[in-house]
């Protein structure tokens, strides 16, 4: 079986988010680009069903961006465990779902993946649509929110999570894009022996054009702050005598 | 023409729902247009019921008994044969799990542009521009879509705008949308939908909340959070990392996935306030946040923005809660 994992290197929790001059962008010059975490969980999955297989099957991690942000994402996967990687070169700052969605399908279409996992959404952009949009595009069933997988004859069955505490069952015959929920499983480290690895395993390189876009940011703008919020910072005795008269005098939760 | 598309849970119509109905009657209202409710799939005349009091142009059921049930394959194949019918300017729909499982479907189907997740809707003469959440709330930006796309598909976020203020007074037009599926069109089997038995952890009526995000980094600080709620006399939560580590259990957690609630105080100890936990939480009375990420999100939504170092900050005021 053969089984695609995007994975989308994007900026980290620490890193500090700065729009760039043209408003459209942010600068990506002071961010620390990391693995999507969904994307992990997503990784992770592919490679527990290929040891339970035990059969041969495949693992190829794939990304989409520069070269600068996102060749950690490719040799992490490598070390994983993952058996190839696919790097879609493209410096366009896409942000319409359709034209990123139609990137992979286009490049991914002869590899005839089995199963493609994605994580649900990315931590940047968050549409949350890509893994259906070409699930959709290649002609698969599609899945979102995985949080149990069980890989049966020619089909998948995941349990999708649905909003809150309600789950459902779904069966999707091969081939299936399933978009994978946090959680599903523990994320490993690669080992030193699979670093050491990565470097002799396959790295393809495509160049990737991305078509017109059917929906375009006009600008990035910081959110307004909808509350009077009441700044407490300083000194910790200090923040700690203030909480506790917001807690006993204002708020009056505690005597 | 816009188009509200009607969503059932569990017998009514979505919360999510009668929120995309305000946000399409305010396009419908800002445009100059005329506004159609589908009720489709699952329970469709019941909501057809349900809705007949909205003010509206018409009710539109497409029924059939292979999407008596939700299927993604069903739904998007039907709803893309709407939309190719009535060519409408805009769809909506809340933005639900369900929506997220089988609109990007009809979007890349037909071609169209989805701006999923929206916040709010602003206009620049007859252009609407729509604004989103991105970088995990840091920022958000405007959106427009291609003025040469026929249709485009939204989906709004739950609270984007509210039910309260939906308008009344609906003509008693209806019509029917002739459904045709058949067993190619659906590939894949949906099982009915099903709770995971409770721990009888009510978070929903917990006056008091002490909920931990990722900024606790280890699981050996959790007692240090727990000893905190506990000289509160406050119900513990978490942020859906905390609960995917496995340092707390899941129903712990606040969230779209998770529990909403709405107590007096919510005091949050190391979250960042990513969109999928803002939703379970933005109804809490109080909101206390500590982070020591000046430009954290949660603060945007807090009372109380605390700049600082938990580790030092939650002993501290433990302590003197105990006096």
């Amino acid at each position: 079986m053969k089984i695609a994992v995007l994975t989308k290197a994007i900026p980290s929790y620490e890193s500090s988010i700065r729009i760039d001059s043209t408003s459209k962008w942010i600068d990506e010059a002071v961010v620390n680009f990391v693995v999507n975490e969904s994307d992990s969980y997503a990784l992770e999955e592919a490679l527990q069903i290929k040891e339970k297989l035990d059969n041969g099957s495949e693992v190829v991690v794939i990304t989409m961006g520069s070269e600068d942000n996102t060749s950690k994402v490719l040799k992490d996967g490598l070390a994983k465990g993952a058996d190839r990687a696919i790097f879609i070169k493209n410096e366009d700052s896409n942000t319409d779902p359709l034209t990123i969605a139609k990137l992979f399908a286009d490049n991914l279409k002869d590899e005839n993946f089995d199963l493609i996992f994605s994580g649900l959404q990315s931590d940047d952009l968050g549409s949350g649509q890509t893994g259906v949009l070409i699930g959709e595009m290649l002609g698969m069933s599609t899945a979102t929110l995985g949080i149990e997988t069980d890989i049966q004859e020619s089909k998948i069955k995941v349990k999708r999570e649905l909003e809150s505490g309600w789950f459902q069952w779904v069966t999707l015959p091969f081939p299936a894009s399933v978009s994978i929920q946090s959680g599903i499983n523990e994320p490993r480290y690669p080992s030193l022996k699979g670093i050491m690895g990565a470097k002799r395993k396959e790295s393809k390189v495509i160049d990737g054009q991305s078509g017109s876009q059917k929906q375009n940011f006009i600008n990035l703008f910081i959110p307004k702050n909808e509350k009077a919020t009441e700044k407490i910072e300083g000194d910790v005795d200090g923040i700690v005598a203030k909480l506790m008269d917001v807690l006993k005098n204002k708020l009056r939760v505690v005597s | 023409m816009i188009l509200v598309v009607l969503e059932n849970q569990r017998g009514n119509i979505h919360a999510f729902s009668k929120e995309a109905v305000v946000a399409g009657q305010s396009l419908a209202s800002k445009l100059g247009m005329e506004l159609s409710i589908l009720c489709m799939g699952e329970n469709a005349s019941s909501l057809k019921e349900q809705a007949s009091g909205y003010k509206a142009k018409d009710l539109i059921l497409a029924e059939h008994d292979m999407i008596n049930a939700y299927s993604a394959d069903g739904y998007s194949k039907v709803l893309s044969d709407v939309i190719t019918d009535l060519s409408p300017q805009y769809v909506i729909m809340g933005h639900s799990y369900m929506v997220r499982d089988f609109l990007p479907r009809v979007s890349a189907k037909l071609n169209l542009p989805f701006v999923s997740d929206i916040i709010s809707v602003t206009y620049n003469g007859d252009t609407p521009a729509f604004a989103r959440q991105v970088f995990n709330a840091k920022l958000a930006t405007n959106i427009q879509s291609d003025t040469s796309s026929n249709t485009t598909l939204l989906s709004f976020q739950s609270a984007a705008f509210s039910s309260d203020d939906i308008e009344l007074g609906g003509s008693d037009a209806a019509s029917v949308f002739e459904v045709n599926l058949s067993n190619e069109d659906i590939k894949s089997i949906s099982e009915p939908e099903f709770q995971e038995s409770s721990s009888g952890v009510d978070l929903t009526t917990a006056d008091l909340i002490v909920s931990v995000g990722r900024g606790i980094e280890s699981e050996d600080n959790i007692p240090m959070v727990e000893s905190l709620a506990e000289a509160m006399g406050a119900e513990i939560a978490s942020s859906r990392p905390v609960v995917d580590m496995g340092w707390l259990p899941s129903y712990r957690q606040i969230g779209s996935s998770g529990q909403a609630v709405s107590p007096t105080l919510y005091f949050s100890v190391g979250i960042s306030g990513a969109i999928q936990h803002v939703v379970g939480m933005k109804g809490s009375k109080n909101i206390i946040a500590i982070n020591k990420d000046e430009e954290a999100p949660i603060f945007e939504i807090a009372d109380y923005a605390v700049i600082g170092d938990l580790m030092e900050i939650v002993p501290k005021l433990t302590e003197e809660l105990k006096k």
